[in-house]
């Protein structure tokens, strides 16, 4: 038993986070440059992450890079094609479907699903306007077609690997979220000293940092299991890691809103943003407090 | 990386579960039967080789690596046993700040169970300032005179031994006249007066008034003036649920909750699976770090809330399975309350995690 990253799942997180600081949105008015988006998907397409999986990347690694974009608020697809890659090797431009629209669509030109033990695929059509600035969802246009075949079990580890990216997406826009507040707390100056001096702030903010110590654990196992455990323990770890993780980034980002007092209920902080993206992939592969309904390990 | 068992460690599980079979139902584990009965129990995991895991061989540990101890915990709850004595952060102090001379006279008896330890840190008036305590210890000759009131002091009657913190040196500055001592509970001028918990358990905690006891001067730990030193080991050591063992605790709870509940389990219920699941997480990946050398810091205030909120939420599933008419859920959530004061406050716990992790000073 030993649940340390390896030296290589480091490197690979922190070329990821490199690359987000970099390019990712550092402002709300950043959302709009066309320019950097351009640059972005340049560089995210340059990668090769989108096909994490089907070069043989393990659920661990796949956590890591989508956590890093979320951290850093990356608004070109990642989440969307990594999973169509896992479901559906070697299709083109693809992103996912799920409820009938294209999630991560921005750029792509099909979404695939699984339905009954087929693997079906829909062209994208114009993108539509959601809760999530940084990640936009699609129309599906034309017919479904099938384009490969599921057995059960994979569908069951597709499931997983879902609900195991967007628990890193949550956890990565926690970490987003919070170090955002922190830096603000430590600035903001009200009657004579910074906000986080207040222990009525620090508390919040500690709070916030439990939670996030608690997802990265609750995940790193989850993440682990999609390639390792039978598909229906990974599922639960998936499950219990989907909901903690979810819970945690929702409380952390609206404490970010919170501790940015007037200025974080404004369309210009970056808080909304990141409590939106937050709220997107809680949404997105949900689980229900129901499915929990057995015991432990 | 790998969450599963290496071969040794799986030899080690099965052994251990083989061990708890038999021991099924021979100790108490709640309410004052337990707390009566636990120095039977740490000398049978002891005897048994499950106990002091991590230790020195030379002190009676078995010099294993830090992860098991979760194998441990994991399997005591899976039994339904007793959690295992939580005094590691009591070895944690003595072993870091004692002579080798006080190591080899009081550590295997404390690993082994045979002498039984009390903390006397807490004072009525020092609480989550610990450094105001005012029980002083002073020098007659070849000993020291102690006087004070202790509280807060789990298993002082039982005990053969308190690990004491008293002031040395009235005039430097508090946290400079502190010194710790090795006192022995059974001589005059030691009072016990006992303390009935609100979930109605007497043999826990206990007060010690101190009116002219004695100690030793070669007893004192570490040099004069370090006691606050000594005092930081214990209570960092003390915060975190790797060295508690507490998590034995929530995963035998929850498995009865799951027991006597038909169905979909309440939510209450299904948040404590998860938040039970997330700290036996946490401390695999605490305990792993710790192959790194990663020292003991304030991250100890992270684990303690992470631990408290699993107590907690844990608690509130007891109530929600059981309403109050069951007398052992009524305690397990009724002891819960205790988890977000002992060992440091949650309260304490923030301002730790805030100033020395986040920066937020004033």
């Amino acid at each position: 038993m030993d649940v340390r990253l390896t030296a290589e799942q480091r490197q690979l997180r922190d070329a990821a986070a490199r690359l987000a600081n970099d390019l990712g949105p550092g402002a709300v008015l950043d959302l709009d440059d066309a320019d950097r988006i351009a640059r972005l998907e340049k560089a995210v397409e340059a990668t090769g992450w989108r096909a994490l999986r089907s070069d043989g990347a393990s659920g661990v690694e796949v956590a890591l890079v989508v956590e890093e974009f979320g951290r850093g608020l990356v608004d070109v697809p990642l989440l969307g094609p990594v999973l169509a890659d896992d479901l559906a090797p070697g299709a083109s431009s693809a992103t996912v479907a799920v409820a009938g629209a294209a999630r991560d669509a921005r750029g792509m030109r099909q979404a695939v699903e699984p339905e009954g033990g087929r693997v079906l695929a829909t062209e994208v059509g114009p993108l539509t306007s959601g809760v999530d600035l940084t990640r936009r969802d699609a129309e599906l246009r034309g017919n479904r077609e099938q384009i490969a075949t599921l057995t059960d079990e994979a569908a069951v580890r597709w499931r997983t690997l879902a609900l195991v990216a967007t628990s890193a997406d949550l956890l990565g826009t926690a970490r987003g979220a919070h170090a955002l507040a922190v830096d603000y707390a430590k600035i903001r100056e009200q009657y004579g000293r910074t906000i986080g001096s207040y222990q009525a702030v620090a508390h919040l903010l500690a709070e916030g940092l439990a939670l996030i110590e608690g997802s990265i654990s609750v995940l790193r196992h989850a993440a682990w299991a999609v390639d390792e455990l039978p598909p229906d323990e990974a599922l639960h770890a998936a499950r219990i890691a989907k909901l903690y993780c979810a819970r945690a980034a929702r409380t952390v980002c609206e404490t970010a809103v919170q501790v940015h007092g007037g200025i974080g209920n404004t369309w210009e902080c970056l808080a909304h943003v990141r409590l939106r993206r937050a709220l997107a992939s809680a949404e997105l592969f949900p689980v229900r407090l129901e499915e929990i309904d057995r015991g432990l390990s | 990386m790998d969450f599963r068992d290496s071969p040794e460690e799986a030899a080690f599980r099965d052994r251990l579960r083989g061990w708890l079979t038999e021991q099924a139902g021979a100790f108490p584990t709640s309410g004052d039967e337990y707390w009566a009965r636990q120095g039977d129990w740490h000398r049978a995991l002891h005897a048994a080789g499950f106990f002091g895991l991590s230790w020195p061989k030379a002190y009676g540990g078995h010099e294993l690596p830090p992860v098991y101890d979760v194998i441990l915990d994991e399997e005591l709850a899976r039994a339904g046993a007793p959690a295992r004595p939580s005094l590691g952060y009591l070895v944690q102090g003595l072993g870091r700040h004692g002579s080798e001379e006080l190591r080899r006279r009081f550590l295997p008896g404390m690993i082994d169970g045979t002498e039984r330890w009390c903390q006397g840190f807490s004072e009525p008036g020092a609480g989550s300032d610990l450094a105001s305590l005012t029980t002083s210890a002073t020098r007659d000759g070849d000993t020291y005179v102690l006087h004070g009131h202790k509280i807060w002091t789990s298993y002082s009657d039982v005990a053969d031994w308190c690990l004491l913190l008293a002031r040395t040196d009235p005039d430097a500055p508090r946290h400079k006249g502190i010194s710790a001592f090795i006192v022995a509970m059974d001589q005059p001028g030691i009072e016990q007066r006992p303390l009935k918990m609100m979930s109605g358990v007497t043999k826990e905690f206990g007060q010690v008034v101190l009116d002219g006891a004695t100690v030793p001067a070669d007893q004192m730990v570490g040099a004069p003036g370090e006691g606050w030193a000594l005092a930081m080991t214990v209570v960092g050591h003390e915060r975190e649920p790797s060295t508690l063992g507490f998590t034995a605790r929530y995963g035998k709870l929850v498995r009865e909750l799951l027991a006597r509940t038909d169905g979909t389990p309440p939510p209450e219920l299904s948040w404590a699976i998860v938040e039970t699941e997330m700290l036996r997480l946490h401390v695999r990946r605490r305990l792993s770090e710790q192959l790194d050398g990663v020292s003991h810091g304030p991250e100890g205030s992270l684990d303690k809330l992470l631990m408290t909120w699993t107590e907690q939420t844990v608690g509130h599933a007891a109530l929600a399975v059981g309403g109050t008419g069951d007398p052992d859920l009524l305690h397990a959530y009724l002891y819960s309350r205790a988890q977000s004061v002992m060992g440091g406050t949650s309260q304490i716990q923030k301002n730790i995690v805030a100033a020395r992790i986040l920066g937020l000073g004033a």
